[in-house]
């Protein structure tokens, strides 16, 4: 069964013919070519497919393409504004928050949906909010590390 | 994934006769965190998808007019912590949903699917039943509801027959002066599925020879959340730390788990019991009487 769908990816309008059962991970990545959203798991675990949808994150392993329809998603190419990289996305580089980086773009995902809803995050709340996403090469700390000093560059405004 | 069919309904009415018409074909989709990936792993095999999270109050949470609090069955679990009548007056409801597996997971599952999967597992179970919750379920008859602890039947078996379809949770006012606590044990401090879990709401009460009144409902430790009413019995007559004891050791009684891949049955009934202990210990010490 097909479906008619418009929804809104990072800032653009598509119209897509959808299968009722691709989900928005398969829809992303092999309709829409964006490949920053990864599959790692299929089934809500490892967080390497996260995006937003309508601002919040969500598994897109685990969400059918049908199901956007009219809905907004963003993933880690529409953080990049102008080639301006999202802070998050500066500090993983720069802080070596990135080893193989296959759960990088989900782990932006989470963390820029973490810093919207809690500017100021503790280590705890950092390490929280990011445990529906798994990365083998084990570089947590790094990660945190990131994730910290892009708040902190949020909270002073500061530019790259 | 296997292929099926996915509608959007848009009354009680099609959504009814959409599941009814497949002869079990059928399946209502809220969520998906669970449903999607039984079929991936090919254990379900339906050929139509319901989606019922667009059904008028399905993605609602309101106060009724008799102080009960209405909880649509698409509500997802971030939704219901967030929620400020959850905050004020169901914390220990806050407190178990917020221990569901991730943020991002969170943002889909709902309290409706938690409820009808019916995981022994199933977080938000214990604490619905400690404040004596209710299914609302809608069929071919019209409206009838259960409460939550009869809403499970065995695991993965509930109280909704063909063609029904759970509507909502209505939660009744808390006891005056009520405090919860959530305790769960997982492989991980974080985001895991439950080994075992415990919900604990106590209240003063000046008919309790204790001062106060106790509910101890237990999670993944039977084939449906439990209540352990020997200790809730225990509790409202001794809360001395030997009392106390005596509860949790109850509690351990009541359980009666399996070996599974997660933990033993032994391990599970001494937790039950350190758990139980820790959780009143816990109520004990924010309770005003």
């Amino acid at each position: 069964m097909k479906h008619d769908i418009n929804l809104t990816v990072n800032g653009e309008l598509y119209n897509l013919t959808v299968e009722s059962h691709h989900t928005l991970l398969t829809i992303l990545r092999e309709q829409l070519v964006l490949t920053s959203v990864k599959n790692g798991c299929s089934e809500g675990e490892c967080g390497a497919c996260t995006v937003l949808f309508d601002g919040k994150p969500v598994n897109s392993c685990l969400v059918l393409g049908a199901e956007a329809d009219g809905h907004e998603i963003v993933t880690a190419e529409g953080l990049t504004i102008n080639g301006q990289l999202a802070p998050i996305q500066q500090t993983m580089i720069d802080l070596g928050g990135t080893q193989c980086g296959y759960c990088t773009p989900g782990i932006v995902m989470a963390s820029f949906a973490l810093l919207e809803r809690n500017p100021n995050p503790t280590e705890q709340e950092i390490r929280e909010g990011l445990v529906g996403n798994l990365c083998r090469c084990t570089g947590y700390t790094r990660i945190v590390d990131a994730v910290r000093e892009a708040a902190r560059l949020q909270r002073t405004d500061m530019t790259l | 994934m296997q292929a099926f069919d996915y509608v959007k309904a848009k009354t009680l009415e099609e959504a009814s006769a959409l599941l009814a018409e497949h002869n079990g074909d059928a399946r209502p989709f809220a969520g998906a965190t669970d449903l999607l990936i039984r079929i991936e792993r090919g254990f379900l095999h339906p050929a139509k998808m319901v989606d019922i999270k667009n059904l008028p109050g399905f993605r609602a949470i309101n106060a009724l007019d008799n102080d009960w609090l209405r909880i649509g069955a698409a509500v997802t679990m971030n939704e219901v912590v967030i929620h400020r009548d959850v905050e004020s007056r169901y914390p220990l409801l806050a407190e178990a949903c917020q221990s569901v597996a991730s943020y991002q997971l969170r943002n889909r599952a709902t309290i409706g699917g938690n409820i009808c999967n019916a995981s022994p597992a199933a977080d938000s179970a214990p604490a619905l039943i400690c404040y004596g919750a209710e299914a609302i379920i809608h069929g071919p008859q019209g409206e009838r509801r259960v409460t939550v602890e009869d809403f499970f039947q065995g695991v993965g078996q509930t109280a909704l027959e063909r063609g029904e379809l759970l509507t909502a949770i209505e939660i009744p006012p808390p006891p005056d002066g009520a405090v919860g606590r959530f305790l769960k044990l997982g492989r991980t401090t974080v985001g895991d599925i439950s080994v075992m879990n415990v919900a604990v709401l106590g209240w003063p009460d000046e008919n309790a020879a204790s001062g106060a009144s106790w509910r101890i409902v237990l999670g993944s430790v039977a084939p449906t959340p439990i209540r352990a009413p020997q200790a809730e019995k225990l509790l409202a007559g001794d809360t001395s730390p030997a009392g106390i004891e005596a509860a949790a050791r109850a509690a351990a009684d009541t359980a009666r788990p399996i070996d599974d891949i997660r933990a033993s049955a032994a391990y599970r009934t001494d937790m039950v019991r350190v758990y139980t202990r820790r959780g009143v210990e816990h109520v004990l010490a924010e309770l005003n009487y």
